[in-house]
């Protein structure tokens, strides 16, 4: 009834190919974005940022990073958690050798490292596929936080091997560093958030999408008809690190302030960004913002259920959410492989018939 | 969906409001994953002795003590998660048994006024109460640690090391880095060689780090470990019939279940002390008949007398004592961390003290002054018999190397504060 295109006239080719063709969902979209940039900081305190808002929001960025190479591109990539941490550690280093320069451009800077190093790591993909490709870029895991383990410049030979951010200033406001507002935080990453999204959209709607895509569905078909696969493959692996290099930046200098590489950055972030891209849904912007939700939110609100609602003891409700969230991934594999994105899009497909289905 | 699941979070943060007048003490525990067998032994002991407060004195002057158990499972995310949730209930101290969570914990504990207490671990330099306000790390702290460790080596070769090899199994993180300086400069001045075989998360695998140790014949290999790599480890030790009482762990790598699961292999393996270990104290009495026997023990209940049970304890005690210190300065029964913090700066424990707690010839005697946040900086050394499953102490209290130390902190603390505009206090 609401929800249908009858009624929504394009006049101009801009309206005929605007992200929402639906008026419904363009309104929820401003909706959602007045909420998010006009409600929430007056409201949020640090409970809201550090424990939620901020993980779920770097996280996103991350997921929709890995989205473009693995579910727009089709390249298998493990190793989302060792580019994240060229992206705090490329972050570190120009925040302390560039201290006058704003936070901003070293945040963005960052992704840019991040999506050169991710290129060099993107060659072999040239060449493999499939498993192997998502061995060469596990090597990538191992090999980067190893090396920064490894190398002291990374951390400017501190005795911890830690890298901690010193403080920094977005307009007079402190966004890095213990003494930061919540709101300012939050709006720090939200801006950086919003902006990805929207870029990674158009870019997937556009032509470099639909070459990524070409190459994911057939290889040899995309190339026959005219499809650089050495430009498609490596400006996802490019594009795909920029963003998750910019998550990167984000988590260690805005949401946690000090970082160990082999703890923060190991191997399980790979796989957590992964499964938050399965869960949300293969090649779906929504899709990385729901698998990000799912799994940064779950594992909280079971906490709070557990823990302060009925009083279990915390080892146990730790272990329950070991169990439920397993048994979640594995159902969801099961009952809907394409994930949260695609019962979105069926529930969209119903509300554009509904009332009447017939 | 997502405003059901938000209004049930905020529901739950809003009916877990300030109560009635109490003393929170959060406790950052791990009772999960690769490092649990170490961390359940600490929450319980920390768990018990406020229970024991609570029962028979009725709290520490008269308020009653909540404990806050929030489960990190030694991650350094959910540690910051922990502590967002517990910090606005009125958190007096922070004990979070992980370097990687202290190094979290210590600009943002200090930005919101509330004491961190990283006993024996955290960040080391954080023994300069000039730069580190809200930070201590009382009684000793890891370069006391490999100070004492290398003074008891210079012991047993009668005062000369020169030419040794001395080889340093570590935890890759923060954690087990923090020696290496200190291990460094005590390698100049007593001239032994010095070799660095990283472990990394979480420990399993050391067949090539032992495989070195084997080629390169190490006279003494010295261990920063923690969970699961402890007895790994040690069985690893064991395997290439390493001598054990030349393998020293430090204060964390020196728990029962480190050397239990190696059985008789283990046998002579050396670790140092914070504290003294077994059972035999008069509080053990009190416990047994205020909380194990009407059934509030923590967790399991199985971990008392184990080193680390007893090191809960102590923190536990550490922590109530600058309780009752604060609330002597202070004149209130129901204090804020910034009394608190106030109170743990002038902490002052003697022998005399130890024993009317009810743990006579336990810890060492220490003064926090504003200058100095790290105590003494003594140790022990004790050994492992597998015969008799228990550690013996074998040394008197060791005092570290201060003329090196403390140069270092200084050294470090300095860059601490340059990077973060911190004016020195206590002037």
């Amino acid at each position: 009834m609401f929800y249908r295109e009858a009624g929504d006239f394009s006049t101009t080719y801009a309206q005929d190919s605007q992200t929402f063709p639906i008026r419904f969902d363009r309104y929820r979209y401003y909706a959602v974005m007045a909420l998010a940039f006009l409600v929430v900081p007056f409201v949020i305190n640090d409970y809201w940022a550090n424990a939620i808002l901020l993980p779920f929001l770097i996280y996103a960025i991350a997921a929709i990073g890995l989205n473009i190479l693995t579910g727009y591109c089709g390249q298998v990539s493990l190793g989302t958690g060792g580019f994240m941490a060229v992206g705090a550690y490329a972050c570190y280093k120009l925040m302390t050798a560039f201290p006058e320069v704003n936070i901003l451009f070293h945040v963005i800077l960052a992704g840019g490292v991040t999506a050169l190093v991710g290129v060099l790591f993107g060659l072999p993909s040239l060449r493999i596929k499939g498993f192997y490709l998502a061995v060469a870029t596990l090597a990538a895991q191992f090999f980067l936080v190893w090396l920064f383990n490894r190398v002291p410049w990374f951390y400017n030979y501190s005795a911890s091997g830690q890298i901690n951010a010193p403080e920094r200033t977005v307009f007079g406001i402190e966004v890095t560093g213990p003494n930061t507002e919540a709101w300012a935080t939050y709006l720090f990453c939200l801006v950086f958030c919003a902006g990805s999204a929207i870029i990674a959209r158009n870019l997937t709607r556009g032509t470099l999408g639909r070459t990524w895509m070409a190459i994911r569905d057939m290889d040899i078909a995309a190339e026959i008809i005219g499809v650089n696969p050495l430009r498609a493959k490596l400006s996802a692996f490019a594009i795909s690190s920029f963003f998750v290099g910019l998550s990167g930046a984000l988590f260690f200098a805005v949401y946690l302030g000090a970082v160990e590489v082999g703890e923060v950055f190991g191997i399980n972030k790979s796989f957590l960004v992964l499964f938050m891209i399965i869960i949300g849904g293969l090649g779906s912007i929504f899709g990385a913002f729901a698998g990000a939700a799912f799994l940064v939110v779950l594992p909280v609100v079971l906490k709070l259920v557990g823990v302060d609602m009925m009083g279990w003891a915390t080892d146990i409700v730790a272990h329950f959410q070991f169990i439920i969230i397993g048994l979640m991934i594995v159902a969801f594999l099961i009952l809907e492989p394409h994930g949260l994105a695609q019962l979105s899009r069926l529930a969209k497909e119903k509300m554009r018939l509904w009332p009447f289905p017939h | 969906m997502k405003m059901k699941l938000a209004t049930l979070a905020l529901g739950a943060v809003m009916a877990a409001g300030p109560a009635l007048a109490d003393l929170v003490m959060p406790s950052l525990s791990y009772r999960t994953g690769p490092y649990a067998a170490n961390g359940i032994p600490f929450a319980d002991g920390y768990a018990d002795y406020f229970t024991l407060l609570n029962e028979r004195d009725g709290g520490i002057g008269g308020v009653p003590v909540r404990l806050l158990e929030c489960e990190t499972g030694y991650n350094t995310e959910k540690g910051v998660e922990c502590y967002e949730s517990t910090k606005g209930e009125g958190a007096l101290v922070y004990q979070p048994l992980s370097t990687g969570i202290t190094y979290q914990l210590i600009p943002k504990g200090t930005a919101d006024g509330i004491p961190i207490h990283s006993m024996g671990y955290g960040r080391t330099s954080a023994k300069n109460g000039k730069v580190f306000s809200h930070v201590f790390n009382y009684p000793a702290n890891y370069w006391d640690g490999a100070s004492i460790a290398i003074k008891h080596i210079l012991d047993v070769n009668g005062g000369d090391i020169n030419g040794k090899k001395v080889a340093l199994v570590y935890h890759n993180s923060a954690y087990g880095k923090e020696p290496i300086r200190t291990l460094e400069e005590l390698a100049n001045k007593h001239g032994y060689e010095l070799s660095l075989l990283p472990v990394d998360h979480p420990g399993q695998e050391q067949k090539s780090q032992w495989l070195q140790i084997r080629r390169e014949k190490p006279d003494y290999v010295l261990m920063w470990g923690w969970g699961v790599m402890n007895q790994v480890a040690i069985q690893e030790a064991a395997n290439i019939r390493f001598p054990m009482e030349n393998f020293i762990g430090i204060w964390w790598s020196g728990s029962e279940n480190d050397v239990l699961p190696v059985g008789d292999g283990a046998d002579g393996y050396k670790a140092l002390a914070l504290a003294n270990p077994g059972g035999d104290y008069p509080i053990y009495a009190d416990l047994q008949k205020h909380v194990y026997d009407s059934g509030k023990a923590a967790g399991a209940g199985d971990q008392m007398n184990t080193v680390l049970y007893n090191r809960g304890m102590y923190a536990a005690l550490l922590a109530s004592e600058a309780v009752k210190k604060a609330q002597e300065i202070h004149g209130e029964a129901d204090i804020t961390p910034a009394m608190m913090r106030d109170g743990m700066e002038a902490l002052s424990l003697s022998e005399e003290d130890m024993a009317a707690l009810g743990l006579p010839d336990f810890g060492p005697a220490f003064t926090v002054t504003c200058e100095n946040h790290g105590g003494g900086g003594l140790g022990k050394v004790q050994q492992w018999d597998a015969k008799a499953e228990k550690w013996s102490v074998i040394t008197d209290w060791i005092e570290s190397d201060k003329s090196v130390i403390d140069r270092l902190v200084a050294e470090d603390s300095a860059a601490f504060a340059a990077e973060n505009n911190i004016q020195e206090r206590c002037n």
